[in-house]
């Protein structure tokens, strides 16, 4: 397997009047093989859509460099740019960027036209992008007609028809309904394993990503956090932030004493945890509140404080010390509000406590 | 179960006040009265006073003065210079602002700064600025260019149809300007930018995206121009009669001239005016018909810079064209009003020793041009301050209250937009000289009546798009918050509008302080204004004088504009 | 803290018919969500609530005070009924700094200065706004100014505050935060929420009572998340809530078997529902699916994708492909099934329902 996209020391600062000089993209590092499905993902303003508009074509960048099938498409230092319309990339854009004036077949057709390809092969393959996002037949309907969901395949069809080797995915679906989102996600997988094309998705929504994606990354203000195969990013979170952005997490504020783990607000009992090297005296226990074990028999002594009825599960506040302890279990364990109850924790990662600057941090960046 | 029904049920926010007498039933009984009194009067008017004489159909004068050789070839004319300035200057238009709405050329600052400066001056003051420097008789050009190179005749003539396309060119090419380069900047960037990854070079690009999308611009300000070169009355004057070329508006006034204010020559008039407003209705649909392709929801919802297209190899080439064509068309004929205000008399050489400021000085001197400057700023700020606030309660109504009829509201405010100045002057005159047993004829009245019939659906345009800005949840906040209907008028809806009220008012203020069109039909002894005075100076052969007065006028309109600017900067609006 | 009471209200737009006596009781300090797809009504009974329409029929109280009464000519202004409101659009006026718009409400009510100060900044102090007081809405992000709303709501009343899509705006996770939020903040103060949402997770992860309204104005069931999960009142509710699977049952030769493509034997299904003599189906919600080797029903694995907390399994049966999801810890507990692998299938908890034309997922 090649590498289809590679990013080395790949950096983009902005100067803006009212926040001054923002390094939008830090130093980023990665490579992706061919047929991948990789995902960009992290909160508004984090890097994504930037570094995918420089893949594109669209940003300069300001430092390093970029290469598309072993190709130099961007390199700052030799003034090396290739323009967006030469780099054979697929792209869907957010707002569809579906063309009004244009019908379906218009609008398809379009990239094969620019091609020069002869008529009757454009009719051909555009019927058969038409049929692939399941629009069949509707060559002469206009765009402004259709729903949110329809315009989104147009794109698609657009993108697909011209057979690119890597296709870019830039939140393509945050402007759909919720039900439209989650089965357009695997329209789209469906897709890349019919076409073999690789994908470099961008988006915000971590189950998106996580259903779609081989590999991962996550990143935070301008900085790659991790990458990784969405099993390891979700069980082996290498810090706070990446814990609680993928899936649901729950925190336990902790400190050692006498090689033994205690719940802040409670020094009665003991937390049955196996204590790894290089922690402080105070630290963050991190779980998943559907991978905890919540029983009447074995562990640490709580009490139900709420308890709310959920699509798929129960969800239960567990007062321990002076902390609530979020639990998910399947229905059919019930507890009451009130009732004691003995939390055992199955799979926990270890975090020191974070600075609470990053947060505002983050807001700031969400206005550029 | 006994349930008594109310009304069916109704969701107008205002209509629950219930009272009868309300502020909302208020504000909609005086539009409706003021729109027929200001619009509907003078229009009637007209198209009675055409066709019927004292109360008897009478075709014949309309047939006779219609079909006159003389007035067909001013139709002629009016639409050949139409047609040729709205194709000419959309090209240029369209130019511009493709070069600083998609390119990244620099001095863009200074560009738009100069493209401003034609919105500001009438005209009618480029007109007499290159009458003197290309008229065939002794224009400054010509005479040098003679004197230098022997030659027999003058190789410049800008009194011909030529000339009056040049000139109205240089001053209405910005309409299309202003639009086009708006809709590029609102224009959702990612339609050009899918584009390009499909394969589409930035000329196709411009080509097939960004053209086709922004014809609705293209279109709006194509129109604008032409309805504005259709009823243009100073520069075709200026240019015009010393070659005997007529264009509709001109020919009209020279009806009434001729006619000394007699009831015959105004009914005449208004037979052209029928003529004229034909013309311009025929406009209107051909853009309808040609032209419109509905319009595109192109707008964008992020904010997201538009790539900027690498001019590259052209960038300075290009950047020297537009600023020299600028300076061509905007500077050129500013410095040579000044210039020609300072010389002791016409045609002497343009040097200091023939250099006076006694023009200067006349104006403060003479009572006529006091009066002059004093009744304009009387009629602007009037108009301006009247139209501003009855602009927003006609929105209002339209927008919100939405009563039954609101389309006739609409209708009638908009009308006057599209009708000449000159036929609503004759409108006007028709309406309030005595036949409906109020005269106005010769008193300032007359003109601020028709100043305000003409402007009033500026200001109603202006605010309604930013009364439409402000979301009904913000007032239905205020509402929830305890504040009554009124209150929420008061805290939240007009502070909102204020910037666009403020504008509003500009956008009278400006325009009508060196208006000619209308007043030139209207003016009294006693009644001149600022841009009669100067045509009536230049007319009368003073040319130096009205060149001074000129200049003064540009320094008050210059300092209008900046505090207009100074005080819409950093508005906390919409 | 008053209680919120629709008597028999009745509403038409036009022709069309938005509802018809509707009653609906929110109780005191109580969170009630009123859940039901977009375009069903739920927005138009808010505005009845706040005055901004007038309903034809019945009546609506706060507490002991009538709003509207159809048959006394009662209809209260809506500057006089002092209900606290959360727009979706924030309707945070941009004109005004945080502080000012949190202050208006009470500057109508004439409060004194200094009780008006201490009851912003104790607004203020719950939604986490503390320091923003001189911000413009425009120097702040929409979670933000989605905060200074609630706080404006807070101050606008003691009874009552109506929210009205709040949160559908936000990132996902930014949603989840707020959600908590206000969840918090009600514990605190006491005050009858009535949410509207079209989105159940969030309506359930925050009431204390729910109600389903369908796509025409009715409504469908009124009461706990757990009755509304467990115990459906009907299809509409049932298939709301969550994703479904749903198979058209037939009955031959005394056996009951479920139809995809081929018949799979399904003699679990009680007898009795085909009754009515109606075409009858059988659905099950994604996650009340397990695997049983000695099911009759079998299909095929064709893809499982990993979810983080749960798995979602792509199965091949008879000629159409299900979903499955199936929690993380129970995978880690049982092995995971893998792609390609046949299995059987056992469905915890079927309901049955009329069959109704289009009972395939809405396409796009």
């Amino acid at each position: 397997m090649t590498d289809q996209i590679v990013l080395r020391h790949v950096t983009k600062r902005f100067t803006t009047k009212k926040l001054g000089t923002i390094t939008a993209v830090n130093d980023f590092n990665l490579t992706v093989r061919e047929g991948e499905c990789f995902s960009f993902l992290g909160p508004s303003g984090c890097g994504k859509s930037t570094t995918l508009r420089m893949i594109a074509g669209f940003e300069d960048l300001s430092e390093g460099e970029i290469e598309l099938c072993g190709r130099p498409v961007s390199v700052k230092e030799k003034n090396i740019y290739v323009p967006p319309e030469e780099r054979g990339l697929g792209m869907v854009f957010q707002a569809f960027a579906v063309w009004p004036h244009m019908n379906i077949f218009e609008n398809v057709a379009f990239p094969l036209q620019i091609r020069k390809l002869p008529k009757a092969e454009i009719v051909q393959r555009v019927k058969e992008a038409l049929h692939h996002t399941s629009l069949d037949g509707m060559e002469e309907v206009y765009p402004s007609d259709l729903s949110g969901g329809q315009q989104q395949r147009i794109a698609l069809a657009r993108a697909i028809v011209t057979n690119p080797k890597v296709m870019l995915l830039d939140e393509p679906l945050s402007n759909l309904d919720p039900k439209l989102r989650e089965s357009m996600r695997f329209e789209i997988k469906s897709l890349q394993q019919k076409f073999g094309f690789t994908i470099i998705f961008v988006t915000h929504d971590q189950s998106e990503a996580m259903a779609i994606s081989d590999r991962m990354m996550v990143c935070d203000m301008g900085n790659i956090v991790q990458i990784d195969t969405p099993e390891n990013l979700y069980n082996r979170p290498c810090n706070r932030f990446v814990h609680s952005f993928l899936g649901q997490s729950t925190f336990l504020h902790v400190y050692l004493k006498d090689n033994r783990v205690y719940v802040r607000g409670d020094s009665e009992q003991t937390l049955d945890l196996p204590i790894p090297e290089n922690v402080d005296r105070e630290m963050v226990i991190a779980t998943r509140p559907n991978e905890i074990d919540l029983n009447r028999t074995k562990g640490f002594k709580g009490k139900i404080e709420s308890r709310i009825f959920l699509t798929d599960s129960t969800q239960y506040l567990v007062r321990m010390g002076d902390q609530l302890l979020k639990v998910q279990t399947p229905h059919r364990i019930t507890f009451a509000e009130g009732e004691e109850c003995r939390v055992n924790l199955v799979k926990v990662m270890w975090y020191p406590e974070e600075d609470p600057g990053k947060e505002e941090e983050r807001a700031r960046r969400q206005l550029v | 179960m006994n349930l008594r029904r109310t009304r069916q049920g109704t969701s107008d926010l205002a209509a629950l006040d219930g009272k009868t007498f309300s502020l909302d039933k208020a504000m909609t009984l005086v539009s409706f009265v003021l729109l027929f009194v200001i619009v509907f009067i003078p229009i009637f008017m007209i198209v009675y006073n055409a066709f019927f004489y004292e109360g008897h159909l009478d075709i014949e004068m309309f047939k006779t003065v219609v079909f006159s050789q003389d007035n067909i070839s001013a139709m002629t004319h009016t639409v050949i210079i139409g047609l040729s300035v709205t194709v000419v200057g959309t090209i240029i238009g369209l130019f511009y602002a493709w070069l600083l709405g998609r390119s990244d050329i620099p001095c863009k600052n200074l560009m738009r700064a100069l493209f401003m400066i034609p919105y500001m001056f009438p005209p009618f003051f480029g007109a007499m600025a290159w009458d003197m420097l290309l008229s065939g008789r002794g224009g400054y050009v010509n005479t040098w260019l003679m004197n230098t190179f022997h030659l027999a005749a003058p190789p410049f003539n800008i009194n011909s149809l030529g000339g009056i396309i040049f000139v109205e060119v240089s001053y209405y090419f910005p309409f299309v300007f202003m639009q086009v380069v708006s809709a590029l900047e609102r224009m959702d960037p990612t339609l050009e930018e899918s584009a390009r990854i499909a394969g589409a070079s930035q000329g196709t690009v411009i080509r097939k995206i960004t053209i086709p999308l922004v014809t609705p611009a293209i279109s709006a300000g194509a129109l604008l121009i032409l309805i504005s070169s259709l009823a243009h009355f100073g520069v075709p004057a200026i240019l015009g009669f010393s070659k005997q070329i007529y264009t509709l508006p001109t020919v009209i006034y020279a009806y009434i001239d001729r006619a000394g204010g007699s009831f015959e020559g105004i009914r005449q008039g208004a037979a052209l005016s029928i003529l004229l407003v034909f013309v311009v209705t025929m406009a209107l649909i051909l853009q309808k018909v040609v032209l419109s392709s509905g319009s595109y929801d192109i707008i964008k919802g992020k904010s997201m810079r538009p790539t900027l297209i690498k001019l590259r190899g052209a960038k300075y080439p290009l950047l020297l064209l537009a600023v020299l064509t600028l300076v061509l068309i905007v500077l050129v004929p500013l410095i040579m009003i000044f210039l020609e205000g300072l010389v002791k008399a016409y045609g002497l050489p343009l040097i200091p020793a023939n250099f006076t400021l006694d023009n200067f000085h006349n104006i403060i001197t003479s009572k006529q041009t006091m009066d002059a400057i004093q009744n304009s700023l009387f009629l602007s700020i009037s108009a301006g301050v009247l139209c501003m606030f009855l602009g927003v309660m006609i929105a209002y109504v339209v927008i919100k209250i939405k009563p039954k009829g609101k389309e006739i509201l609409e209708m009638l405010s908009v009308l006057p937009y599209s009708i000449p100045g000159t036929v609503l002057a004759i409108g006007v005159i028709l309406s309030w000289s005595g036949q409906l047993g109020i005269s106005l004829y010769n008193t300032i009245w007359i003109i601020l009546v028709a100043y305000m019939a003409r402007y009033l659906s500026f200001s109603m345009k202006s605010a309604s798009a930013s009364l439409q800005q402000v979301h009904p949840s913000l007032e239905e906040a205020a509402r929830a918050c305890g504040a009554s209907h009124t209150e929420s008028l008061k805290d939240i809806t007009l502070p909102l509008i204020r910037p666009a009220m403020v504008a509003g008012f500009f956008l009278i203020f400006l325009p009508s302080m060196r208006e000619l069109t209308t007043s030139i039909l209207l003016y009294g002894p006693y009644t001149r204004t600022l841009g009669v005075q100067i045509f009536a100076l230049r007319d009368s052969g003073q040319i130096p004088q009205a060149s001074a007065l000129a200049a003064v006028a540009i320094c008050i309109i210059i300092i209008c504009n900046f505090i207009v600017t100074q005080i819409t900067k950093d508005k906390k609006g919409v | 803290m008053a209680d919120v009471r629709f008597n028999h209200i009745t509403f038409h737009y036009g022709k069309k018919c938005i509802f018809e006596d509707l009653s609906l009781t929110v109780e005191e300090s109580q969170i009630m969500c009123l859940v039901g797809p977009s375009g069903c009504g739920k927005t138009t009974l808010v505005r009845c609530l706040l005055g901004f329409i007038k309903p034809e029929t019945g009546s609506i109280y706060v507490g002991d005070r009538c709003l509207f009464d159809a048959e006394k000519g009662i209809d209260v202004s809506p500057e006089h009924r002092h209900i606290g409101v959360v727009f979706q659009d924030y309707a945070v006026w941009p004109h005004m700094t945080v502080l000012e718009n949190v202050l208006y409400p009470m500057k109508k009510m004439r409060l004194p200065k200094e009780e008006m100060k201490e009851r912003a900044h104790h607004a203020l102090e719950q939604v986490r706004m503390l320091g923003y007081e001189e911000h413009l809405p425009s120097q702040l992000s929409g979670g933000q100014q989605q905060r200074v709303a609630i706080a404006r709501a807070l101050v606008s009343s003691d009874e009552v505050i109506v929210m009205d899509e709040p949160i559908t705006n936000l990132d996902a996770k930014l949603r989840e935060e707020m959600l908590t939020e206000i969840r918090l903040i009600q514990h605190d103060i006491g005050t009858t929420i009535l949410y509207i949402t079209h989105d159940q997770e969030a309506a359930l992860q925050l009431c204390d009572r729910m109600a389903i309204m369908d796509r025409d104005g009715k409504l469908c069931q009124i009461g706990e998340d757990e009755d509304i999960i467990l115990r459906p009142a009907n299809r509409f509710v049932f298939e709301f809530i969550g994703v479904s699977n749903f198979f058209p049952l037939v009955r031959e030769n005394g056996h009951t078997y479920l139809v995809a493509g081929e018949k799979f034997l399904y003699d679990e299904c009680p007898p009795e529902i085909f009754a009515s003599g109606k075409p009858m189906e059988m659905g099950s919600r994604l996650n009340d699916m397990v695997f049983d080797d000695q099911s009759p029903i079998r299909g095929k694995i064709t893809r499982s994708v990993f979810l983080g907390s749960e798995y979602v399994y792509f199965i091949q049966l008879g000629n159409r492909e299900i979903r499955m999801q199936v929690n993380a810890l129970d995978v880690m507990q049982n092995n995971k099934a893998e792609e390609g692998q046949e299995v059987g299938l056992r469905f915890l908890q079927p309901r049955y329902y009329e069959a109704r034309k289009e009972d395939h997922d809405e396409s796009a």
